[in-house]
């Protein structure tokens, strides 16, 4: 076949499967619909009462996909409970693997467009985003998890990991051998921080001893490089690692060489049956549910809801048996302390590691205090990496 | 002490995937294709690789499954970049692109699932050298292979007839075809061979390295390995080196932060690309080398009847 004709038939068929591929997607659904027990219309229902009301439609967009076994995941998990609660009052869809930035607008946008009352973005970076669709639809409420920009029709959540991580630490602190603990953190942002302080003051509370080693991966996600980094830690003497990245390899990492670790975002434990001593998690469907009723009741308000071991949003499960009874004792009695108001895991005196006293002693810290955390507390190795 | 071992058995086991990869480029690119598909035969062969061990509980069949899936993503870039003769950089991209989205299909039902309990591996009465046995001889057998697959290719490349046709197809395609060579098919050969070695490296994260499968788990490595097989001008060993120091500094990196060593860990992060690129440059500067060693064809398609 001559280059000429060839180069025609390529083109033709490439023609071909592009259109083919628009008119797939366009007959197919992008997101995923939550299959509805809403009413088949026809229904031999002929004395059906009052015409059912319009589902509320709520919508979630995620920044990974729904399989990650890890944050998606768990709010995935919190949108299926909101479905169960409500049944046929409400319709969810979800958008998985949005990337943070202009794809993230358009994908807001169009939500709201379709009908969406209430849209919750699972991911600080869709902060700008959602801020800007808000402004343009005013009906439709807006819900942002980890940010901090508010508007009229736009709220933030989140929720409070580094009680979880306070009481790994405590955990770890009784199952250390070698009195070293290690993190593998993701970026250096107040979150982050607070738990890796966390995790460090509640070993010390368990063995005064302990000194914690962190290893920054800067990404939120990258199995290999979180391996990598869990092997440089242990290779350095650490013997229970956490993590605030999103994959299970630092655990699987722990298990091949026989140390101790725990699973974050969501259950780990078949990945390191020896190793896992706990998993840290965050259950959004309380929220969600409260959030959809707020709305349905007109009770929604702009306000920043922060939500910890108290409301249900965050635990510590699937303790281990290998964890001995005083340290499983004193994680309930924190939970009991947490549940009811009494426990605070930042309680002063607490020191920075170069020797400058950051809270007063006997001052419990407050959200702000909180927020705005940029140092490591004594027993953290190394300098707070600024990356403005 | 101790640690200095570990360090060094950390390193051969980061730089495995990145040295067979660029091997597997250094063949492609040898022949005179430049195939920028690394990252996309990498991904689709990491999620083949894990599949099969997942269903399977074989590691050699996930290997040859990554083996395979990357022979074939390349089989496929090659028929169009040598038969149909398409633009060479635009296709690999497009491989690339299509490997990341192809694997996150089909690799959805494998996110979150466990393989088998591994036995890690030693070398029988090595290992137990004092500080020789755990720094060089604790590896996974893969690591191995791979040093004696870059001696391969190297006396291939440079021992071998066969290793000098391809080096004179990868040179001048026109006197080559003039010779009576079937330079198509010769390139097609080398071009499903170097899929072939990324498919393994491929497997070799899903399978061994990570393990687990998740979308975007090559995280770049692919992009690495080309870049290296440039700056390796193209020779085995220096890829394999390249290969060593990139895995190296970076698992040193880690170590420098777990000492608490007081760099910003964003600098630390850098210092695995820039130590292998002015190394590599540096060992590589004389242009007459240079010229020697690049595949004059590279990036250029070739028709016999013009």
């Amino acid at each position: 076949m001559t280059d000429i004709v060839k180069r025609r038939l390529l083109s033709w068929a490439g023609l071909c499967a592009i259109a083919a591929t628009a008119a797939l997607v366009g007959c197919g659904k992008k997101d995923e619909p939550a299959p509805t027990a809403a009413a088949p219309v026809a229904s031999a229902a002929a004395a059906a009462p009052a015409p059912k009301p319009e589902p509320l439609k709520a919508a979630w967009v995620y920044v990974g996909p729904v399989g990650d076994a890890g944050w998606t995941f768990a709010h995935d998990l919190g949108r299926k409970e909101a479905e169960a609660k409500f049944g046929d009052a409400i319709k969810t869809t979800f958008v998985e693997k949005v990337p943070e930035g202009a794809d993230a607008e358009r994908v807001i946008r169009d939500l709201a467009t379709q009908g969406n009352k209430i849209i919750f973005a699972t991911s600080f970076g869709f902060m700008e985003a959602m801020l800007k669709v808000a402004a343009d639809f005013p009906d439709v409420k807006f819900e942002h998890a980890t940010g901090y920009k508010t508007a009229p029709n736009m709220r933030i959540y989140d929720a409070s990991f580094y009680q979880d991580t306070y009481m790994a630490g405590v955990i770890a602190g009784k199952m250390t051998k070698s009195n070293t603990l290690g993190f593998v953190g993701s970026f250096p942002i107040p979150e982050v921080l607070r738990n890796i302080n966390a995790y460090t003051l509640g070993a010390q509370s368990m063995n005064p001893k302990v000194k914690v080693k962190v290893v920054w991966v800067n990404t939120w996600f990258d199995p290999a490089k979180e391996g990598e980094a869990a092997q440089s830690l242990i290779n350095q003497g650490a013997d229970v690692l956490l993590q605030n990245t999103d994959s299970s390899a630092v655990l699987q990492t722990a298990e091949k060489n026989g140390k101790y670790a725990f699973g974050w975002d969501s259950d780990m434990s078949m990945f390191g049956p020896k190793a896992h001593l706990a998993s840290a998690v965050a259950n959004w469907g309380p929220y969600y549910i409260k959030a959809i009723e707020d709305l349905k009741a007109g009770t929604w308000k702009t306000e920043r809801t922060v939500w910890g071991v108290k409301e249900g949003m965050n635990d510590l499960i699937k303790i281990g048996d290998m964890v001995p009874e005083d340290a499983k004792k004193r994680v309930e009695e924190i939970k009991a302390g947490l549940k009811d108001g009494s426990f605070e895991p930042f309680t002063g005196p607490i020191s920075d590691n170069t020797g400058k006293e950051r809270l007063a002693k006997d001052t419990k810290a407050d959200q702000a205090w909180k927020d705005k955390i940029d140092f490591y507390v004594k027993g953290v190795d190394g300098k707070v990496p600024t990356g403005k | 002490m101790n640690e200095i071992a570990l360090l060094i058995a950390a390193t051969i086991a980061s730089g495995t995937p990145i040295a067979l990869a660029g091997l597997g480029l250094l063949l492609n690119e040898k022949s005179g294709v430049l195939n920028l598909g690394a990252e996309g035969m990498m991904l689709i062969a990491a999620v083949a690789g894990f599949a099969t061990a997942f269903l399977t509980g074989s590691d050699l069949l996930a290997f040859a499954a990554g083996a395979a899936a990357g022979a074939l993503a390349a089989a496929f870039f090659g028929v169009l970049v040598i038969w149909m003769n398409t633009n060479q950089y635009a296709t690999g991209l497009a491989l690339s692109l299509f490997g990341g989205g192809f694997s996150a299909f089909v690799g959805a039902a494998y996110v979150g699932k466990k393989l088998g309990e591994r036995v890690p591996f030693e070398v029988p009465f090595l290992a137990d050298i004092p500080f020789v046995g755990p720094a060089l001889f604790k590896q996974h057998p893969m690591s191995y292979i791979t040093i004696g697959l870059v001696l391969a290719v190297a006396w291939f490349l440079y021992r071998s007839r066969a290793g000098l046709v391809l080096r004179a197809v990868g040179e001048s395609p026109e006197s080559a075809h003039a010779l009576g060579y079937r330079v198509r098919w010769i390139r097609l050969g080398a071009v499903m061979a170097g899929g072939a070695l990324c498919g393994v490296a491929g497997a070799f994260l899903s399978v061994v390295y990570a393990p687990l499968w998740v979308e975007g788990l090559v995280a770049g490595r692919g992009w690495i390995a080309l870049a290296l097989t440039t700056f390796a001008t193209w020779r085995p060993m220096r890829v394999l080196l390249g290969a060593y120091l990139f895995g190296g500094v970076t698992m040193l990196q880690f170590h420098l932060q777990a000492q608490g060593v007081e760099i910003a860990s964003q600098l630390l992060a850098m210092l695995p690309y820039i130590a292998t690129i002015v190394v590599l440059a540096l060992i590589s500067r004389n242009p007459a080398w240079i010229r020697i060693n690049m595949p004059a064809s590279l990036g250029r398609g070739f028709h016999p009847n013009s």
